[in-house]
Protein backbone atom coordinates (compact mmCIF):
# COMPACT_ATOMS: atom_id res chain seq x y z
CA UNK A 1 0.00 0.00 0.00
CA UNK A 2 1.17 3.42 -0.79
CA UNK A 3 1.68 5.51 2.75
CA UNK A 4 2.53 9.19 0.75
CA UNK A 5 1.31 9.90 -2.63
CA UNK A 6 2.44 13.32 -4.45
CA UNK A 7 0.12 14.63 -7.44
CA UNK A 8 1.41 17.23 -9.65
CA UNK A 9 1.69 19.26 -6.48
CA UNK A 10 2.80 23.16 -6.18
CA UNK A 11 3.80 25.70 -3.47
CA UNK A 12 4.17 28.96 -2.99
CA UNK A 13 5.25 30.38 0.09
CA UNK A 14 3.33 33.89 -1.15
CA UNK A 15 1.40 35.04 -4.12
CA UNK A 16 3.98 36.87 -6.27
CA UNK A 17 6.95 34.82 -5.64
CA UNK A 18 8.36 31.88 -7.58
CA UNK A 19 6.86 27.94 -6.85
CA UNK A 20 9.11 26.67 -4.15
CA UNK A 21 7.50 23.20 -5.01
CA UNK A 22 7.22 22.87 -8.48
CA UNK A 23 4.70 20.42 -9.71
CA UNK A 24 6.21 17.14 -7.84
CA UNK A 25 4.85 13.52 -8.65
CA UNK A 26 5.90 11.36 -6.08
CA UNK A 27 4.95 8.08 -4.19
CA UNK A 28 6.23 6.33 -1.15
CA UNK A 29 5.31 2.92 -0.45
CA UNK A 30 4.58 1.66 3.13
CA UNK A 31 7.79 0.26 4.89
CA UNK A 32 9.88 2.15 2.43
CA UNK A 33 13.48 3.81 3.79
CA UNK A 34 13.64 6.82 0.93
CA UNK A 35 16.52 9.48 1.23
CA UNK A 36 15.13 13.16 -0.54
CA UNK A 37 18.94 14.71 -1.56
CA UNK A 38 18.95 18.46 -2.58
CA UNK A 39 21.35 20.91 -2.15
CA UNK A 40 20.17 24.19 0.53
CA UNK A 41 17.19 26.37 -1.22
CA UNK A 42 16.12 22.94 -3.17
CA UNK A 43 13.15 22.73 -0.64
CA UNK A 44 13.07 19.82 0.41
CA UNK A 45 11.88 21.01 3.97
CA UNK A 46 8.88 22.24 2.22
CA UNK A 47 8.55 18.89 0.91
CA UNK A 48 8.52 17.17 3.99
CA UNK A 49 6.38 20.00 5.40
CA UNK A 50 3.97 18.88 2.79
CA UNK A 51 3.35 15.36 4.36
CA UNK A 52 1.92 16.45 7.73
CA UNK A 53 -0.33 19.67 6.42
CA UNK A 54 2.18 21.65 8.45
CA UNK A 55 1.97 23.28 4.93
CA UNK A 56 -0.99 22.69 2.64
CA UNK A 57 -0.09 22.50 -1.54
CA UNK A 58 -1.12 25.57 -3.66
CA UNK A 59 -1.89 23.13 -6.18
CA UNK A 60 -2.18 19.45 -6.98
CA UNK A 61 -3.16 17.10 -3.84
CA UNK A 62 -0.98 15.24 -1.28
CA UNK A 63 -2.75 12.13 0.32
CA UNK A 64 -1.49 10.05 3.81
CA UNK A 65 -2.82 6.15 3.49
CA UNK A 66 -5.72 8.04 1.28
CA UNK A 67 -6.21 11.05 3.43
CA UNK A 68 -6.28 14.14 1.64
CA UNK A 69 -3.77 16.84 3.74
CA UNK A 70 -5.87 19.92 2.56
CA UNK A 71 -8.92 18.23 4.87
CA UNK A 72 -8.44 19.71 7.96
CA UNK A 73 -10.87 17.42 9.53
CA UNK A 74 -7.94 14.84 8.45
CA UNK A 75 -4.92 16.88 9.93
CA UNK A 76 -4.77 15.34 13.40
CA UNK A 77 -4.94 11.81 11.63
CA UNK A 78 -2.64 12.56 8.79
CA UNK A 79 0.00 13.84 12.61
CA UNK A 80 -1.17 10.61 14.19
CA UNK A 81 0.28 8.71 11.15
CA UNK A 82 3.39 10.89 9.77
CA UNK A 83 5.10 11.85 12.81
CA UNK A 84 8.32 14.36 12.24
CA UNK A 85 11.87 14.97 13.70
CA UNK A 86 12.99 18.49 12.71
CA UNK A 87 16.60 19.92 12.33
CA UNK A 88 17.17 21.01 15.33
CA UNK A 89 17.23 19.31 18.56
CA UNK A 90 17.17 22.08 21.18
CA UNK A 91 14.32 23.25 19.02
CA UNK A 92 11.58 20.33 19.44
CA UNK A 93 11.68 19.25 23.16
CA UNK A 94 8.55 20.55 25.02
CA UNK A 95 9.40 19.69 28.14
CA UNK A 96 12.23 19.53 30.83
CA UNK A 97 12.06 15.78 31.74
CA UNK A 98 12.41 13.59 28.96
CA UNK A 99 9.78 11.14 30.24
CA UNK A 100 7.21 14.11 30.31
CA UNK A 101 8.88 15.34 26.75
CA UNK A 102 8.13 11.56 25.23
CA UNK A 103 4.67 11.77 26.93
CA UNK A 104 3.90 14.82 25.31
CA UNK A 105 2.43 13.30 21.55
CA UNK A 106 0.39 10.37 23.34
CA UNK A 107 -1.36 12.82 25.79
CA UNK A 108 -1.86 15.29 23.14
CA UNK A 109 -3.66 12.45 21.38
CA UNK A 110 -5.45 10.93 24.66
CA UNK A 111 -4.25 7.99 25.15
CA UNK A 112 -5.24 6.84 28.63
CA UNK A 113 -2.31 7.47 31.30
CA UNK A 114 -1.50 3.69 32.18
CA UNK A 115 -0.99 3.49 28.33
CA UNK A 116 1.20 6.38 27.69
CA UNK A 117 3.35 4.85 30.64
CA UNK A 118 3.52 1.53 28.62
CA UNK A 119 4.63 4.02 25.15
CA UNK A 120 7.04 5.57 26.75
CA UNK A 121 9.07 2.43 27.54
CA UNK A 122 8.68 0.94 24.28
CA UNK A 123 9.93 4.48 22.86
CA UNK A 124 12.91 4.88 25.14
CA UNK A 125 13.58 1.35 24.21
CA UNK A 126 13.75 1.30 20.74
CA UNK A 127 16.41 4.03 20.78
CA UNK A 128 17.90 2.93 23.15
CA UNK A 129 17.48 5.73 25.65
CA UNK A 130 16.60 3.52 29.13
CA UNK A 131 18.49 5.55 31.35
CA UNK A 132 18.00 9.07 30.86
CA UNK A 133 14.27 8.53 31.55
CA UNK A 134 14.50 10.92 34.04
CA UNK A 135 16.99 13.13 33.00
CA UNK A 136 16.98 16.69 31.87
CA UNK A 137 17.29 17.28 27.84
CA UNK A 138 19.41 20.00 27.84
CA UNK A 139 22.08 18.15 29.86
CA UNK A 140 22.15 15.35 26.93
CA UNK A 141 24.22 15.44 23.87
CA UNK A 142 23.42 16.48 20.28
CA UNK A 143 22.51 12.59 19.04
CA UNK A 144 20.73 12.04 22.20
CA UNK A 145 18.75 14.81 21.99
CA UNK A 146 18.13 13.33 18.57
CA UNK A 147 16.90 10.13 19.54
CA UNK A 148 14.76 11.60 22.12
CA UNK A 149 13.01 13.34 19.78
CA UNK A 150 12.46 10.70 17.58
CA UNK A 151 11.29 8.47 20.60
CA UNK A 152 9.05 11.21 21.34
CA UNK A 153 7.75 11.14 18.07
CA UNK A 154 7.44 6.99 18.29
CA UNK A 155 4.89 7.20 21.46
CA UNK A 156 2.30 8.02 19.13
CA UNK A 157 2.91 5.40 17.29
CA UNK A 158 3.15 6.25 13.80
CA UNK A 159 3.53 4.58 10.51
CA UNK A 160 5.64 7.09 8.79
CA UNK A 161 9.25 8.45 10.63
CA UNK A 162 9.78 11.94 8.16
CA UNK A 163 13.21 13.59 9.22
CA UNK A 164 13.88 16.68 7.68
CA UNK A 165 17.59 17.48 8.33
CA UNK A 166 17.07 15.62 11.40
CA UNK A 167 21.28 15.26 11.33
CA UNK A 168 22.56 18.41 10.06
CA UNK A 169 23.41 19.62 13.40
CA UNK A 170 25.02 16.77 15.01
CA UNK A 171 28.88 15.76 15.20
CA UNK A 172 29.49 12.13 13.17
CA UNK A 173 29.04 10.14 16.35
CA UNK A 174 25.70 11.90 17.11
CA UNK A 175 24.73 11.29 13.10
CA UNK A 176 25.33 7.16 13.43
CA UNK A 177 23.76 6.77 16.18
CA UNK A 178 20.71 8.27 14.65
CA UNK A 179 20.73 7.07 11.80
CA UNK A 180 21.06 3.25 13.51
CA UNK A 181 17.78 4.01 14.76
CA UNK A 182 16.31 4.86 12.17
CA UNK A 183 17.24 1.74 10.16
CA UNK A 184 16.50 -0.51 13.36
CA UNK A 185 13.05 1.02 13.11
CA UNK A 186 12.38 0.51 9.02
CA UNK A 187 14.37 -3.25 9.43
CA UNK A 188 12.57 -4.25 12.11
CA UNK A 189 9.09 -2.60 12.84
CA UNK A 190 8.81 -1.65 9.32
CA UNK A 191 8.14 1.87 9.59
CA UNK A 192 7.99 3.94 6.77
CA UNK A 193 11.06 6.51 6.65
CA UNK A 194 11.51 9.31 4.77
CA UNK A 195 14.67 10.82 4.91
CA UNK A 196 15.70 14.49 4.43
CA UNK A 197 19.31 14.85 4.16
CA UNK A 198 22.31 16.66 2.26
CA UNK A 199 24.86 13.70 3.42
CA UNK A 200 25.30 11.64 0.52
CA UNK A 201 26.53 8.83 3.01
CA UNK A 202 23.29 8.56 4.61
CA UNK A 203 21.42 8.28 1.25
CA UNK A 204 23.46 5.02 0.48
CA UNK A 205 21.51 3.52 3.51
CA UNK A 206 17.58 3.91 2.03
CA UNK A 207 16.56 1.70 -0.44
CA UNK A 208 15.61 5.17 -2.91
CA UNK A 209 17.21 8.19 -3.05
CA UNK A 210 15.02 11.17 -4.90
CA UNK A 211 16.66 14.68 -5.53
CA UNK A 212 15.45 17.43 -5.72
CA UNK A 213 16.44 20.54 -7.45
CA UNK A 214 14.83 24.02 -7.39
CA UNK A 215 11.54 22.82 -6.23
CA UNK A 216 11.53 19.63 -8.90
CA UNK A 217 12.07 16.00 -8.08
CA UNK A 218 14.96 15.61 -11.10
CA UNK A 219 16.18 12.23 -9.91
CA UNK A 220 14.19 8.93 -8.54
CA UNK A 221 16.40 5.86 -8.40
CA UNK A 222 17.94 3.63 -6.15
CA UNK A 223 21.11 5.50 -4.43
CA UNK A 224 23.52 3.17 -6.10
CA UNK A 225 22.23 4.34 -10.08
CA UNK A 226 21.85 7.97 -8.63
CA UNK A 227 25.52 7.75 -8.01
CA UNK A 228 26.73 6.35 -10.66
CA UNK A 229 25.32 9.46 -12.71
CA UNK A 230 28.14 11.56 -11.06
CA UNK A 231 27.69 13.92 -13.93
CA UNK A 232 24.00 14.42 -13.76
CA UNK A 233 24.98 14.88 -9.93
CA UNK A 234 27.21 17.53 -10.27
CA UNK A 235 24.52 19.76 -12.34
CA UNK A 236 22.33 19.65 -9.19
CA UNK A 237 25.13 20.72 -7.13
CA UNK A 238 25.83 17.73 -5.41
CA UNK A 239 28.96 15.51 -4.84
CA UNK A 240 29.56 11.46 -4.50
CA UNK A 241 29.73 9.75 -1.48
CA UNK A 242 33.70 10.02 -0.69
CA UNK A 243 34.14 6.30 -1.47
CA UNK A 244 32.21 6.98 -4.57
CA UNK A 245 34.10 9.82 -5.39
CA UNK A 246 37.84 8.32 -4.82
CA UNK A 247 36.57 4.92 -7.08
CA UNK A 248 35.48 7.10 -9.83
CA UNK A 249 38.73 8.66 -9.54
CA UNK A 250 41.11 5.51 -9.91
CA UNK A 251 38.70 4.10 -12.83
CA UNK A 252 39.82 7.72 -14.28
CA UNK A 253 43.53 7.03 -13.35
CA UNK A 254 43.03 3.94 -15.21
CA UNK A 255 42.68 1.13 -12.04
CA UNK A 256 40.54 -1.16 -13.03
CA UNK A 257 37.68 -0.57 -10.18
CA UNK A 258 34.09 -0.78 -10.59
CA UNK A 259 32.09 1.81 -8.84
CA UNK A 260 31.70 1.50 -5.58
CA UNK A 261 29.89 3.49 -2.42
CA UNK A 262 31.38 2.14 0.87
CA UNK A 263 34.79 1.89 2.58
CA UNK A 264 34.34 -1.77 2.70
CA UNK A 265 32.90 -2.19 -1.18
CA UNK A 266 35.81 0.11 -2.04
CA UNK A 267 38.24 -1.50 -0.31
CA UNK A 268 37.35 -4.94 -1.63
CA UNK A 269 37.52 -3.60 -5.09
CA UNK A 270 41.11 -2.19 -5.16
CA UNK A 271 42.20 -5.77 -3.55
CA UNK A 272 40.58 -7.09 -6.62
CA UNK A 273 42.50 -4.98 -8.79
CA UNK A 274 45.79 -5.38 -7.46
CA UNK A 275 45.25 -9.09 -7.38
CA UNK A 276 44.68 -9.16 -10.70
CA UNK A 277 46.93 -6.47 -11.46
CA UNK B 1 28.72 34.54 34.66
CA UNK B 2 25.46 33.31 33.31
CA UNK B 3 25.51 29.60 35.18
CA UNK B 4 25.20 30.42 38.66
CA UNK B 5 21.01 30.58 38.22
CA UNK B 6 19.63 28.03 40.99
CA UNK B 7 16.50 29.47 40.42
CA UNK B 8 14.40 26.68 38.31
CA UNK B 9 17.24 24.47 38.72
CA UNK B 10 15.89 21.35 39.61
CA UNK B 11 18.08 19.20 42.03
CA UNK B 12 17.16 15.61 42.06
CA UNK B 13 17.17 13.54 45.21
CA UNK B 14 14.42 11.92 45.09
CA UNK B 15 13.51 12.43 48.99
CA UNK B 16 10.16 12.67 51.10
CA UNK B 17 9.74 16.63 50.29
CA UNK B 18 10.43 15.85 46.59
CA UNK B 19 8.02 12.88 46.28
CA UNK B 20 5.26 15.39 47.63
CA UNK B 21 2.39 17.16 46.04
CA UNK B 22 3.57 19.89 44.11
CA UNK B 23 -0.27 21.22 45.15
CA UNK B 24 0.74 20.34 48.41
CA UNK B 25 4.23 22.06 48.16
CA UNK B 26 2.73 25.02 46.66
CA UNK B 27 -0.09 25.95 49.14
CA UNK B 28 2.65 25.33 52.09
CA UNK B 29 4.88 27.99 49.99
CA UNK B 30 1.90 30.21 50.22
CA UNK B 31 1.04 29.93 53.74
CA UNK B 32 5.08 30.02 54.63
CA UNK B 33 5.41 33.20 52.74
CA UNK B 34 2.40 34.57 55.21
CA UNK B 35 3.79 33.34 57.92
CA UNK B 36 7.04 35.35 57.28
CA UNK B 37 5.08 38.70 57.00
CA UNK B 38 2.76 38.03 60.01
CA UNK B 39 5.66 37.26 62.62
CA UNK B 40 6.35 39.77 64.21
CA UNK B 41 9.04 39.11 66.58
CA UNK B 42 12.64 36.78 66.60
CA UNK B 43 10.95 34.33 68.32
CA UNK B 44 8.11 33.98 65.55
CA UNK B 45 11.09 34.06 62.68
CA UNK B 46 13.28 31.70 64.70
CA UNK B 47 9.81 29.26 64.27
CA UNK B 48 10.09 30.11 60.97
CA UNK B 49 13.54 29.39 60.68
CA UNK B 50 13.22 25.97 62.18
CA UNK B 51 10.55 24.86 59.42
CA UNK B 52 12.76 25.92 56.47
CA UNK B 53 15.29 23.63 58.18
CA UNK B 54 13.33 20.90 58.69
CA UNK B 55 12.29 21.38 55.08
CA UNK B 56 15.64 21.76 53.44
CA UNK B 57 16.90 18.28 55.71
CA UNK B 58 13.95 16.53 54.55
CA UNK B 59 14.61 17.43 50.91
CA UNK B 60 18.27 16.02 51.32
CA UNK B 61 19.32 18.61 49.31
CA UNK B 62 22.77 20.49 50.35
CA UNK B 63 22.21 24.04 52.72
CA UNK B 64 25.12 25.45 50.11
CA UNK B 65 22.93 24.77 47.56
CA UNK B 66 19.99 26.41 48.77
CA UNK B 67 22.36 29.58 50.24
CA UNK B 68 23.78 29.77 46.56
CA UNK B 69 19.99 31.26 45.66
CA UNK B 70 20.39 33.71 48.40
CA UNK B 71 23.49 34.89 46.64
CA UNK B 72 22.04 36.11 43.74
CA UNK B 73 19.89 38.35 45.49
CA UNK B 74 22.44 39.48 47.84
CA UNK B 75 23.27 43.07 46.71
CA UNK B 76 19.52 43.45 46.71
CA UNK B 77 18.75 42.27 50.25
CA UNK B 78 21.91 45.05 51.38
CA UNK B 79 20.88 47.65 49.14
CA UNK B 80 17.44 47.69 50.93
CA UNK B 81 18.62 46.62 54.45
CA UNK B 82 20.64 50.13 54.44
CA UNK B 83 18.20 52.01 52.81
CA UNK B 84 15.98 51.01 56.11
CA UNK B 85 18.91 51.38 58.58
CA UNK B 86 19.08 55.28 57.61
CA UNK B 87 15.42 55.77 56.36
CA UNK B 88 13.46 54.38 59.31
CA UNK B 89 11.68 56.77 61.74
CA UNK B 90 10.16 55.01 64.54
CA UNK B 91 8.97 58.31 66.09
CA UNK B 92 10.97 57.02 69.19
CA UNK B 93 13.60 59.58 70.49
CA UNK B 94 15.10 58.02 73.30
CA UNK B 95 17.14 54.70 71.57
CA UNK B 96 18.35 57.67 68.95
CA UNK B 97 22.13 57.00 68.02
CA UNK B 98 22.81 59.46 65.90
CA UNK B 99 20.62 61.84 63.49
CA UNK B 100 21.86 64.14 60.39
CA UNK B 101 18.84 66.39 58.71
CA UNK B 102 16.35 63.53 57.43
CA UNK B 103 18.82 61.18 57.96
CA UNK B 104 18.76 58.82 61.69
CA UNK B 105 19.78 56.19 63.29
CA UNK B 106 18.16 54.21 65.80
CA UNK B 107 18.46 51.47 67.80
CA UNK B 108 14.35 51.12 66.23
CA UNK B 109 15.90 51.34 62.86
CA UNK B 110 18.67 48.75 63.44
CA UNK B 111 16.29 46.28 64.87
CA UNK B 112 13.87 47.34 62.02
CA UNK B 113 17.13 46.65 59.28
CA UNK B 114 18.08 43.15 60.52
CA UNK B 115 14.65 42.06 60.71
CA UNK B 116 13.88 42.89 57.22
CA UNK B 117 17.32 41.20 56.06
CA UNK B 118 15.80 37.87 57.85
CA UNK B 119 12.38 38.45 55.79
CA UNK B 120 14.07 38.77 53.11
CA UNK B 121 16.40 35.45 53.29
CA UNK B 122 13.70 33.48 54.53
CA UNK B 123 11.91 34.47 51.83
CA UNK B 124 14.37 33.50 48.97
CA UNK B 125 15.50 30.30 50.74
CA UNK B 126 12.25 28.94 51.00
CA UNK B 127 11.13 29.70 47.44
CA UNK B 128 14.35 27.92 46.39
CA UNK B 129 13.60 25.16 48.33
CA UNK B 130 10.42 24.85 46.38
CA UNK B 131 12.32 25.07 43.06
CA UNK B 132 14.84 22.64 43.95
CA UNK B 133 12.16 20.01 45.11
CA UNK B 134 10.14 20.38 42.53
CA UNK B 135 10.21 20.05 38.94
CA UNK B 136 9.20 23.10 36.66
CA UNK B 137 6.71 20.83 34.87
CA UNK B 138 5.02 19.08 38.45
CA UNK B 139 5.32 23.23 39.33
CA UNK B 140 3.01 23.71 36.45
CA UNK B 141 1.20 21.24 36.59
CA UNK B 142 0.34 21.67 40.34
CA UNK B 143 -0.41 25.67 39.35
CA UNK B 144 -3.07 24.69 36.85
CA UNK B 145 -4.45 21.96 38.85
CA UNK B 146 -4.85 24.43 41.67
CA UNK B 147 -6.17 27.38 39.06
CA UNK B 148 -8.80 24.44 37.65
CA UNK B 149 -12.24 26.77 39.20
CA UNK B 150 -10.72 29.79 36.85
CA UNK B 151 -11.76 27.52 33.90
CA UNK B 152 -14.95 28.48 34.34
CA UNK B 153 -14.80 31.76 33.86
CA UNK B 154 -13.17 30.62 30.41
CA UNK B 155 -9.49 31.66 31.66
CA UNK B 156 -7.45 29.18 29.50
CA UNK B 157 -5.63 27.59 32.77
CA UNK B 158 -4.00 24.81 30.28
CA UNK B 159 -2.27 27.15 27.93
CA UNK B 160 -0.90 29.41 30.67
CA UNK B 161 0.88 26.44 32.41
CA UNK B 162 1.92 25.24 28.90
CA UNK B 163 3.32 28.90 28.54
CA UNK B 164 5.30 28.91 31.69
CA UNK B 165 6.33 25.08 31.62
CA UNK B 166 7.97 26.25 27.80
CA UNK B 167 9.37 29.25 29.36
CA UNK B 168 10.77 27.42 32.19
CA UNK B 169 12.37 24.72 29.67
CA UNK B 170 13.70 27.25 26.90
CA UNK B 171 16.26 29.10 30.03
CA UNK B 172 19.23 26.94 29.82
CA UNK B 173 18.91 27.07 26.10
CA UNK B 174 18.75 30.61 26.12
CA UNK B 175 22.16 30.90 28.88
CA UNK B 176 23.59 29.06 26.45
CA UNK B 177 22.78 30.84 23.68
CA UNK B 178 23.47 34.11 25.37
CA UNK B 179 27.03 33.33 26.53
CA UNK B 180 28.15 32.01 22.85
CA UNK B 181 26.06 35.61 21.74
CA UNK B 182 28.63 37.01 24.49
CA UNK B 183 31.88 35.49 23.10
CA UNK B 184 30.59 36.30 19.41
CA UNK B 185 30.52 39.44 20.04
CA UNK B 186 33.66 39.81 21.80
CA UNK B 187 35.63 38.06 19.39
CA UNK B 188 34.36 40.77 17.11
CA UNK B 189 35.88 43.45 19.60
CA UNK B 190 32.79 44.00 21.57
CA UNK B 191 33.73 45.31 25.03
CA UNK B 192 31.50 44.77 27.87
CA UNK B 193 34.01 45.33 30.96
CA UNK B 194 34.71 48.88 30.69
CA UNK B 195 33.17 52.19 30.74
CA UNK B 196 29.93 53.90 32.74
CA UNK B 197 26.55 52.81 33.13
CA UNK B 198 25.32 53.72 29.88
CA UNK B 199 28.19 52.73 27.94
CA UNK B 200 27.50 48.89 29.38
CA UNK B 201 24.06 49.41 29.16
CA UNK B 202 24.46 49.81 25.59
CA UNK B 203 26.97 47.18 24.84
CA UNK B 204 24.24 45.12 25.76
CA UNK B 205 22.15 45.96 22.61
CA UNK B 206 24.11 43.66 20.59
CA UNK B 207 23.45 40.55 22.60
CA UNK B 208 19.61 41.52 23.58
CA UNK B 209 19.06 41.76 19.29
CA UNK B 210 20.82 38.51 18.17
CA UNK B 211 19.39 36.36 21.60
CA UNK B 212 15.47 38.12 20.67
CA UNK B 213 16.24 36.94 16.70
CA UNK B 214 16.65 33.53 17.41
CA UNK B 215 14.56 32.98 20.15
CA UNK B 216 11.87 34.46 17.73
CA UNK B 217 13.57 31.39 15.05
CA UNK B 218 12.99 28.72 18.26
CA UNK B 219 9.52 29.73 18.57
CA UNK B 220 8.49 29.00 15.21
CA UNK B 221 10.52 25.95 15.32
CA UNK B 222 8.61 24.52 18.58
CA UNK B 223 5.58 25.51 17.40
CA UNK B 224 5.75 22.94 13.80
CA UNK B 225 7.23 20.47 16.15
CA UNK B 226 4.01 20.67 18.70
CA UNK B 227 1.77 20.72 15.60
CA UNK B 228 3.62 17.48 14.37
CA UNK B 229 2.77 15.99 17.43
CA UNK B 230 -0.46 16.68 17.36
CA UNK B 231 -1.16 19.28 19.78
CA UNK B 232 -4.37 21.14 19.43
CA UNK B 233 -4.99 22.82 22.86
CA UNK B 234 -6.46 21.63 26.59
CA UNK B 235 -9.33 19.57 24.58
CA UNK B 236 -9.14 16.07 24.71
CA UNK B 237 -5.70 16.06 25.90
CA UNK B 238 -4.85 13.47 29.01
CA UNK B 239 -2.46 13.86 31.77
CA UNK B 240 0.37 11.10 32.07
CA UNK B 241 1.65 12.58 35.56
CA UNK B 242 -1.60 12.27 37.79
CA UNK B 243 -0.86 13.95 40.98
CA UNK B 244 -1.76 12.54 44.06
CA UNK B 245 -2.16 13.69 47.72
CA UNK B 246 -0.73 11.32 50.41
CA UNK B 247 0.22 10.67 54.09
CA UNK B 248 3.66 13.16 53.24
CA UNK B 249 1.32 15.99 52.45
CA UNK B 250 -1.18 15.29 55.53
CA UNK B 251 2.14 15.15 57.11
CA UNK B 252 3.77 18.34 55.85
CA UNK B 253 0.19 20.40 56.49
CA UNK B 254 0.10 19.30 60.14
CA UNK B 255 4.01 20.76 60.48
CA UNK B 256 2.77 23.92 58.43
CA UNK B 257 -0.36 23.98 61.39
CA UNK B 258 2.19 23.72 63.93
CA UNK B 259 4.09 26.70 62.20
CA UNK B 260 1.54 29.11 61.94
CA UNK B 261 0.04 28.43 65.26
CA UNK B 262 3.46 28.82 66.63
CA UNK B 263 3.74 32.30 65.19
CA UNK B 264 0.45 33.39 65.69
CA UNK B 265 1.12 32.29 69.73
CA UNK B 266 4.44 34.28 69.57
CA UNK B 267 3.23 37.41 67.85
CA UNK B 268 0.85 37.35 70.75
CA UNK B 269 2.85 36.18 74.03
CA UNK B 270 5.70 38.19 72.82
CA UNK B 271 4.81 41.28 71.35
CA UNK B 272 6.42 43.48 68.41
CA UNK B 273 10.43 43.30 67.02
CA UNK B 274 11.02 45.89 68.87
CA UNK B 275 10.67 44.06 72.70
CA UNK B 276 14.10 42.99 72.24
CA UNK B 277 15.76 46.30 72.56
CA UNK B 278 14.23 47.16 76.14
CA UNK B 279 15.28 43.44 76.58
CA UNK B 280 19.01 44.16 76.34
CA UNK B 281 18.36 47.80 77.55
CA UNK B 282 17.57 46.83 80.63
Amino acid sequence: MEAVRFENVKFLYREDGDYAVNGVTLTVGEGEFVAVLGRNGSCKSTLAKLINALLVPSEGKVTVFGMDTSDEKKTFEIRKNAGMVFQNPDNQTVASIVEDDIAFGPENIGVPREEIGRRIDFALDAVGMQAFRHMTPSRLSGGQKQRIAIAGVLAVLPKIMILDESTAMLDPKGRREVMDVIKKLNKERGMTVILITHFMEEALEADRAVVMHRGEVVMDASPEEIFSRAEELEAYNLTLPRAAYISKKLAEGGMPVKGAFNAEALAEEICASLQKA
Amino acid sequence: MLNDVTFGQYYPTRSFVHNMDPRAKIVFMIAYIVAIFVADNFLALAAVTLFLIVAVLFSRVPFGRVLRSVKMILFLILFTAVLNLFFYSSGGEEHMIWQWKFLSLSWESVVNMIFLALRLFLLVMGTSVLTLTTTPVALTDGIESLLTPLKWIRVPVHELALIMSIALRFIPTLMDETNRIVAAQKARGADFESGGLIKRAKAVVPILIPLLVSAFRRAEDLGDAMDARCYSGAKGRTKYKKLVFTWRDLLGLLLLGALIAGVVLFNIYFGGKFGIIDYFMQ
